[in-house]
This record gives C-alpha cells, structure tokens and sequence, in this order.
C-alpha cells in the first residue's frame, strides 16, 4: 500500500517537474491562432470590421469577443475560411458592417486638385501615399489596398476609389461555362 | 538510320495530319506591306521598352524597343520607314484585350540600318559575347512558345549541358513551316546548331523529326554530313502527338524525365526549335536581326494553302490577300495549330514572332463546338495523358473550386496540349478547367503576397507610430522637468529652504567621512 502511494507520489512529481520543464523550454512566443486568422485576413486594415486593423479584429476573434462574419473586403470566402479554421458555423456577412466588395478597387489621386494638406497620408494604414506638406501627393498604386479611408479626410474631395483597369499580365481565364452541363444534371 | 533506343511516351494521339496542302509550294517571300503594327509583347517575359518616338524615321533592322530585364526580347524595324502610332492595338490573346505597339509606316525603300559585324568564324568568338548578340537580335522560340532564347542558351555554370536537342518534331496538324524550312534552308538550320553547340558545349546533339516529313530529314541528314559534326544524330520520331513537347522529345529522345517544377536544364538538355537554330545563324553569321519568320497558312478557308516568310507586324489579313484570299468566309480562325492555337475574331492581327500559324478553317474542319454532357467516368482522357496525370480528377476539382487538391494531382504539370478533350466523349472542354484552375491559382498567390505586403507595412506603420510617439512623450516629460526645475529656482523662499538642506547636508556628508577615516585602524583590526 505505502509502496503504491510512493510511486503514485514519485510519478506525479516526476511528471509535474517534466511538464514544468516543457513550459518554459518549449514556450511559443504569441498566440498562433491569432496568427493563422491574421493570415486569412485581406489585411487591406480598413476597419470596416469595427477594430483599427485586421490583427485586432484576428485578436477578438481568437477571444470569442467576435464574430467570423465582419470583413466585407474577404466577403464569403474570408468567412467560409474562418468557420473551416475554427469549428464555427459560417454565418452570412453582417449587415451592420456593409456590404461585400465584389471588385478590387484602388484609390486615385485627381493630382490638379491636391493642395498637399498631408491628411490622408496620415490616414493611410499601409502608407502608400507619397507626399509632403504643400506638395503633391500621390497613391502608390500597387501598396495600396483599397480601404477608402482616405477619401474622407481629404478636404477638397480629390480622392476618388477607381477599377484597375484589366491587362494580360492581370487577366485570367474564365470559369467554362456549366449551364448546359446543369442542365443535362 | 540509328540504333538509337527511342523511349516512347505515356498517351499521345495519332492525328489527321492535314500536312500535304501547305507543302505542295515552296516558301514564298513576301514583301512589305504599307502597314506593321509591332506589339511590344512578342515574347515571354517583360514587355520591350519603346526606343523611338512617333514620326521618327527607323531603318530596316534597327532597334525600336529594348529588352527590359533578364526575360525579355528586343524588337528591331522589319523595313525602312516612319514610326506613325506608339498604341494599344488587337493583339492575338484569348483574352482580346489590346497590347501597346510601334506602328511603322513603309517607306517602300526597305533600306537596312547599320547591322553588327557578320561572324563567320564565330567558334573563335567568347561565348558571352555570342549570347550577348543573339540577345540583340531579339531571338525568342520561334515554335510558338516565344521564349527568350538567349536566356535558354544561358543556363548557368552550375547547370553543365549533356544534351542539345533541335526540335522538329511539328507535331501539331496543319503546320508545316518548321517541315518547309528544313527542306529548303538545312544548312542554315545546322550553322545555327554548330553556334548553339559552340556556346552550351554538349557532349551530344540530336535532331528529332516526325517520320511524316522524308523530304525534310533527308535534307537535313544530307546538311548535316556536309558539316562533318561528329557528335551530332538526327533521329527520325514515330508521328504521334504531342511528341514536340519540350518534355516529351527529350523523354522520347533520351529516356530521361525532366521532373516536376524543374527545368531540362536542370538535367542537363537543352531544347530548340529548328526555326530558332536558322535565327540564331542570321544573328551571329550574318549579323542580322530577326524580323521576319516563315509561317504556314492553311485550312480549307483559302484558295491555296502556303508557307511564307513575311516580315514581322503584317497583319494577317494582308498574308491571306498575298496567296490567293479566301475560298469562302472560315468558320475559324486560329493563331497556331487546331490543338493548342489561340482563336482570333477577326483578320485584323499581327504576325508575331512566336506565330508559327494561320489556321483559316472550313465549316467541315471546325464544326460548332457540341455541348458538354456529364462526365461518364470512361478514363479515355488518362489513356491519352502524355504526362500521365489523372485529367478526371483535375476536372472534378476545378469545378468543385478545391485548388489544393487539384495541385495535389500536379495541375501544374499540365502542358495543355488537348489530347484529353481531343478524345473525351462528352466533350468537355477539360483544358478550359485546367487554364482556368492554373490562373485562379496564380491570382490567390497574388492576393497572397499582396496581402503579406500590406500586413508588413501596416506593422511597420503602426511600430514607426508608437516609437513616434515615445519619443515625444519622452520630450514631454523631460521639459517638464526641465520646468519644475526652473521653478524652483526661480522661487527665493524655495531657494533659500533648498539652500540651506543643501549645507546641511553638505556638513553630514563631511562629518561622516571624517569618522570613517577615524574608524578604519579599528575595522582592521577586529577580524584578528
């Protein structure tokens, strides 16, 4: 009897001492689900979800503080994504925070109309606006995201959100057409 | 003939060839015609950089556009004349959309610019400097792959070159230019190879033709014993598509696979097209650059089916004009052969460097493309597979959208060349899935690193925002400091308080000092 509690007591300390050991040796530095939610986010850190970027709102996802269905840059696919990460039931895009966004869009500076007032270099997230006080300003076209939140600081209303217009080395093949196929079932 | 062991590939088709109607004439030179529309993208790669200006005066052979960086090909003036339009124009793609070209209106004189020195004895030339001048010459692969070919002909020292394969091999039904060129100009074909052999220095080079062209291997076999090249074969292929794959004539040629997501260089083979070998001769032999290629018009649309040299950027309604016009309206056009061509709307399209084609096809040659029906699961399509990958499952994948699967059953592997809808009896349009699959693929990759681009650079905001902000809290306090400290200076009462601690405590420190100075014999002592 005694001997059994002996080894029961040696065992659990033994054992105690090697998940101790574990902890400190093999700590992981941050929180990895807030990572691999962070990398399924568009990143375009708009704040459309209701938190100032995608890591915040990647954060409150992985506390259960909020729901998968706030991105309206990912839309259905960012939400479908995050159900299949995290064991949740897809939801449909909250209406609260707009509507999905079909196209890509980035933001245009009408160059004439600038008067260098620097506002929205300073609202720009991922700063890709070039300029400086009293000169210019112009959108880094491939470093933007397309966020708009650049639009409304702008005092003269110069900024304005335009298509991409398509070229070869953008283009991609068509999905073939399925109706006929749906038809035959 | 050879004892050479031929390794024959998995799949393949036995096509109707429709070789005969295009080589009953010989090669026609066309002239110039009043027009040439020059897309800046005829290659692989980066688009050319425009070096003239419009209404600029350019001679025949100079360079208008450069090659902008490593993947890239110049382009030189195919006549004497003057540049009239820098703009977008139709360009024969699937996807329609215009390309920006050099427009060049003839002046009818076609006087050459000055042209480099001819290199008749290259094999005493540096290698780099060989491979410097087919660059100049804007030589691509004239096969229809467009590929730069002296970034090809440049491999890298750690990658040595056992193998120098000239392809003429025109697998494709319809085409027949590369069949023409070997029958006419064998020689010029094997100075280009003697150039290509002299810069990769292989242990061996072998000519692979489909057994349906006799004409073009006895020429070319006749070329090639007068070159007296010792380490050379020409080895004559059972005709069966797609055996001028790249991947599929060095497989048939040597038994060796290049693998997955590599290079042939990477096992050390090298592949060029003939027509590309007699380009490289112009470049290095004679000093000329390439602007202008054979190209075959066929199908049962034109009166009479031609090969023909014409200069680059005639439009390709101008070539069908110059041999006869049309029989009746065609019920296809295509640039390229019928199996992995590019279909076009209309005639008003330029001849390109990599177009090796004009297909004008008959109502019986392209009948209306019948509906898909379900797939019935029969496996015809992995019969066929020269790569042997499962094309159902490919199918199945795509159109349930898992693209992770699908690369799990190396899409990317995929050469497109058609054999499996050529033989599905559904006719699904299988090759469509896969093209579209490849490109959703390269378009999530892109969101992807632009994605990471955005998240780097946010972070990198947000980090430059808060040492900002540090920095300017760290002044804040430091001037308050600054100014409690300058307060109570400025107060005489505080002052004189301060003062006074100040002396006091000046006088301890004094008195304190002077006893340990008293104390120290004693501390020595009392350990003893």
């Amino acid at each position: 009897m005694l001997t059994a509690i002996l080894v029961m007591v040696v065992l659990a300390a033994l054992f105690g001492l090697l998940l101790g050991f574990a902890a400190t040796r093999f700590r992981v530095e941050g929180d990895p689900i807030v990572d691999q939610i962070d990398a399924l986010l568009p990143q375009t850190q708009c704040g459309q979800c209701g938190f100032p970027g995608c890591r915040p709102y990647a954060e409150a996802i992985a506390r259960g503080e909020a729901d998968i269905n706030r991105c309206p840059p990912g839309g259905e696919t960012v939400i479908l994504q995050l159900a299949d990460l995290l064991g949740r039931d897809p939801l449909p895009l909250d209406e609260e925070v707009g509507e999905a966004q079909q196209e890509k869009l980035v933001a245009y500076i009408e160059e004439k109309d600038c008067i260098g007032c620097t506002l929205c270099i300073q609202a720009c997230p991922v700063d890709a606006i070039l300029g400086a006080a009293k000169q210019m300003h112009t959108v880094i076209q491939d470093e933007c995201t397309g966020c708009k939140l650049c639009v409304p600081p702008c005092p003269v209303e110069c900024i304005t959100m335009v298509r991409l217009e398509p070229d070869l080395a953008h283009w991609h093949w068509p999905a073939p057409d399925e109706d006929a196929l749906r038809e035959a079932g | 003939m050879s004892a050479r062991k031929l390794h024959r590939f998995h799949g393949g088709l036995r096509l109707p060839e429709h070789k005969q109607e295009s080589t009953l004439l010989s090669i026609l030179d066309l002239g110039v015609p009043q027009r040439l529309v020059l897309p800046l993208r005829q290659h692989i790669g980066h688009l050319a950089e425009p070096l003239v200006d419009v209404g600029e005066p350019v001679a025949k052979g100079q360079l208008i556009a450069q090659a902008e960086g490593y993947v890239s090909a110049s382009l030189h003036a195919p006549t004497s004349g003057r540049v009239v339009a820098i703009e977008e124009r139709p360009y024969p793609h699937p996807s329609g959309l215009p390309v920006r070209a050099i427009v060049i209106e003839s002046d009818g004189l076609d006087e050459w610019a000055a042209l480099p020195e001819p290199l008749p004895h290259f094999e005493q030339c540096d290698r780099d400097f060989l491979l410097e001048r087919i660059r100049w010459a804007g030589i691509v692969g004239l096969g229809g792959a467009a590929f730069p070919t002296s970034v090809k002909l440049a491999p890298g020292a750690d990658k040595p070159i056992r193998t120098l394969i000239l392809n003429g091999a025109e697998c494709e039904p319809y085409i027949t230019c590369d069949d023409m060129l070997m029958r006419e100009q064998a020689e010029r074909i094997i100075a280009g190879l003697r150039v290509m052999r002299h810069i990769l220095t292989p242990r061996e080079c072998l000519i692979g033709i489909e057994d349906n062209k006799p004409e073009a291997i006895a020429a070319m076999r006749r070329a090639l014993d007068e070159s007296g090249l010792e380490d050379s074969e020409l080895i004559s292929i059972p005709t069966r598509y797609p055996s001028g794959g790249e991947r599929q004539l060095i497989y048939l040629l040597t038994g060796q696979e290049v693998p997955s997501q590599h290079l042939p260089a990477d096992i050390g083979v090298v592949c060029h097209n003939v027509g590309t070998a007699a380009a490289v001769a112009d470049a290095v032999i004679d000093g000329r650059p390439l602007i202008s290629r054979v190209v075959t018009l066929s199908g049962g649309a034109l009166k009479q089916p031609q090969n023909v040299r014409a200069p680059l950027g005639a439009s390709l309604g101008w070539l069908v004009e110059q041999i006869g016009g049309y029989r009746e309206e065609p019920s296809r056009r295509v640039m390229g052969g019928p199996m992995m061509g590019v279909p076009l709307a209309g005639d008003d399209y330029p001849l390109l460097k990599g177009g090796n084609c004009l297909l004008a096809l008959d109502a019986e040659q392209a009948p209306p493309e019948e509906p898909a029906r379900p797939c019935i699961r029969c496996g015809e399509c992995a019969r066929v597979c020269p790569v042997e990958l499962l094309p159902q499952q490919l199918y199945w994948y795509t159109r349930a959208r898992d693209f992770d699967e699908v690369q799990r059953f190396d899409l990317f592997d995929c050469i497109e060349c058609g054999a499996c809808a050529y033989v599905c009896p559904s006719h699904i349009p299988l090759v469509q899935y896969y093209r579209f699959a490849k490109s959703e693929i390269w378009a999530q990759e892109e969101e992807r690193r632009k994605a990471d681009l955005a998240r780097r650079r946010h972070e990198a905001r947000q980090a430059r925002l808060a040492r900002l902000e540090a920095e300017r809290k760290a002044r804040l306090r430091k001037k308050k400091e600054a100014l409690e400290q300058k307060q109570t200076d400025d107060d005489p009462k505080k002052a004189a308080i301060q003062a006074a601690l100040r002396r006091v405590q000046a006088k301890k420190a004094e008195r304190a000092r002077q006893q340990a100075q008293a104390g120290v014999p004693d501390d020595r002592k009392e350990p003893s």
